[in-house]
């Protein structure tokens, strides 16, 4: 990725979204001391145990935190591009319904759906048939690896009519 | 025995069928996937992971050399044909090899990258060779408070010392850190931060991660891009050998680029993206034909090329002789060696002396079959640069989660990649680099042993850690590294530090 030399922009107010960002840095923080604080009890006979370096890692990302709160009062974060939310919709939805049908449905159709969602966000939205390309060329994918590299992939009923 | 007859042993090794094989696969994968466009070597490397699982050691590490180098040739490839170049140490390249194959001078500007990358891959691959024995001795005398001393020095190097914020290079690597805490601690065997998930017990896999960073959080940020027309490749006309006046105006460059690439890489502070800019200033002032410079200079296409590629062999001096990454690349490549219990370091070159041998002669055998495999086969690199995006990236995604099901087909494991590969798209939209992160989750816990190692033998005496002259030394170079680009970065010459940003992907 290239984040060039953008230049930087002063805008009036606080960047919303670097707020967040902060925030986001707080809570991993704040959930980092609550695990740790569990554990504190049962390393608690040497000066440095399993807890001391999560502590430093939390502290260190408090400050950073503030210092992102801080350069987000004053605007210092680059400026977005827009972002077109459908295509990552498509994306994350191929995701889900290969991680929830890999079980059910073997590798090959659950990967065929992932693949045609794919395609679908960068504009190949004929899902009659991106779905059933999808599938045969995740097939042959499946007895490459599985087959010939014994690679341990999920197999399903398409998978098992064959083999 | 010197290093000669190690390096011999390592061939006759590497020279065996079997691992020959692997090598030419490896090489032929690397590129192909290299070639793709917005795709570079870290990716190639993590995507290709899975193919070496079934192999052993041996065999899947020479392959791992062939696509590491493959890797690196495909993405000259598609920044001179495409100018997008995969990977920031191509950009250099791009600026002037595009301009050329423009002016339908792409034949010989690939030639040259790719004759370039061949002189100083060899020069330099054997000067990991001779070099390596020297550091392993050094290294050897280390002690923990030392190691720990190099890795904060890799930790500021990767993150903050380049790109363009400090703020947002040391978020990423802290980010990094923090996933490595998650798991069973290595020294009390205590469970942290997994919130009593058997899953997360072994902590987050390195090439989840990398692949849901680089492979989806890439595919999501360019997609949520929408169309902007399509790229132009530009066609290879002409012939695509060079003509003696390329030649007498290319080898120079490539010894120069050479000599600037191996030594940065080299240095445990990584980034080969500084080598290749670097060499493309020299070249631009050196050269006996100045205006050509921005409309295509064979000098600017050589040298960088070469200095871009001694610097991935340098890389591999800190991660051979110290384990130590200092590159996205170099960090999956240590996941590729731990996936079989397999620690680089100096320990490595006295307990398997085979393996890493084999492994560098290795390097030496894919380079020689690149160059080779190069040239002729360049039409078939630019039609894969033809594939259309949504088959292309539908590709990359079935790829992507292939890997990560074929090492572990849980549903938790899926819902990581696709957690992280959200994580690696914010980070894009936001200016936040990649890197780090996938430094971080694989350096902390060795950077933590090591830490508390020291303190244990000084029982807890914080002052230990500055008792040594070269931990002393190598910790003011790393408080440089942070402190100067920041004084730099507020007087607002921050721009020729994001130019060296040290994004790979």
């Amino acid at each position: 990725m290239t984040n060039g030399s953008k230049p930087v922009h002063v805008k009036r107010r606080p960047d919303g979204a670097a707020l967040v960002i902060a925030a986001v840095l707080a809570v991993i923080a704040g959930v980092m001391f609550w695990d740790v604080s569990r554990l504190a009890g049962a390393a608690g006979y040497s000066q440095v145990g399993p807890t001391t370096v999560p502590y430093v890692i939390a502290i260190c990302l408090l400050g950073l935190a503030v210092w992102t709160v801080f350069e987000a009062w004053r605007g210092d974060f680059p400026e977005r591009e827009h972002q077109q939310l459908g295509p990552i919709f498509w994306i994350v939805a191929g995701l889900v319904a290969q991680m929830l049908l890999l079980k059910i449905a073997g590798f090959s159709i659950a990967t065929g759906l992932l693949f045609a969602f794919t395609a679908a966000a960068f504009g190949q939205r004929k899902l009659w048939k991106t779905i059933p390309i999808g599938i045969v060329f995740a097939f042959v994918v499946w007895v490459i690896f599985s087959k010939l590299l014994q690679l341990s992939l999920p197999a399903g009923p398409l998978e098992h009519l064959f083999f | 025995m010197n290093t000669f007859e190690f390096l011999l042993q390592g061939l006759v090794i590497a020279a065996q069928p079997m691992n020959l094989l692997y090598a030419l696969i490896g090489v032929t994968l690397g590129t192909a996937v290299g070639v793709l466009p917005g795709i570079g070597p870290a990716l190639t490397v993590a995507l290709l992971l899975p193919v070496t699982y079934q192999l052993d050691p041996a065999g899947s590490l020479i392959m791992f050399a062939g696509i590491y180098y493959g890797g690196m040739y495909g993405g000259s490839t598609t920044s001179i044909l495409l100018n997008t170049p995969g990977e920031s140490a191509s950009i250099v390249t791009a600026l002037e090899g595009n301009k050329m194959a423009r002016a339908g001078r792409g034949g010989p500007a690939l030639a040259t990258a790719a004759i370039g990358s061949f002189v100083a891959g060899l020069i330099a691959t054997l000067g990991l060779a001779f070099i390596a024995p020297f550091i392993v001795k050094v290294a050897l005398v280390f002690g923990p408070r030392e190691y720990f001393a190099l890795m904060v020095l890799a930790f500021v190097t990767v993150s903050s010392a380049f790109g363009d914020s400090t703020l947002r290079g040391l978020t990423s690597l802290f980010v990094g850190l923090a996933l490595a805490m998650v798991g069973i601690d290595q020294l009390s065997g205590q469970a942290r931060l997994s919130f009593g998930i058997p899953d997360l017990l072994d902590g987050v896999e390195v090439t989840t991660l990398a692949v849901a960073m680089f492979a989806i959080g890439e595919s999501l940020y360019i997609a949520a891009q929408g169309d902007r027309g399509p790229d132009r490749i530009e066609a290879v006309k002409g012939s695509v050998w060079m003509s003696a006046a390329d030649w007498a105006r290319s080898w120079k460059p490539w010894l120069r680029g050479t000599a600037i690439g191996f030594p940065i890489g080299a240095m445990p502070a990584g980034g080969a993206e500084i080598g290749t800019f670097l060499s493309y200033a020299t070249e631009k002032r050196l050269t006996k034909h100045p205006e050509e410079f921005g409309n295509g200079a064979i000098e600017g296409v050589a040298g960088p090329e070469a200095a871009n590629n001694a610097s991935a062999a340098g890389t591999l001096v800190p991660l051979l002789t110290l384990g130590l990454p200092t590159t996205a690349t170099a960090a999956i490549m240590l996941a590729g060696f731990q996936q079989y219990g397999l620690q680089p370091g100096p320990l490595l070159f006295a307990t398997n002396p085979q393996l890493v041998w084999g492994l560098i002669a290795s390097l030496l055998i894919a380079n020689l079959m690149l160059l080779v495999l190069n040239l002729p086969l360049i039409g078939l690199w630019v039609k894969l640069l033809s594939i259309p995006k949504p088959w292309l990236y539908a590709g990359i995604l079935l790829f992507a989660t292939l890997g990560t099901i074929g090492a572990n087909p849980s549903v938790f494991e899926l819902g990581m990649l696709l957690a992280f590969g959200l994580l690696g798209y914010a980070m894009r939209v936001f200016g936040y680099p990649i890197a780090p992160v996938v430094v971080g989750l694989i350096l902390g816990p060795l950077a933590e042993q090591q830490l508390r190692r020291a303190l244990a033998i000084s029982q807890g005496d914080l002052t230990t850690l500055v008792a040594s002259p070269v931990a002393v030394v190598l910790l003011l170079i790393a408080a440089a590294a942070l402190i100067v680009p920041l004084i730099l970065r507020a007087r607002g010459r921050g721009q020729v530090l994001s130019q060296l940003a040290a994004s790979e992907d």
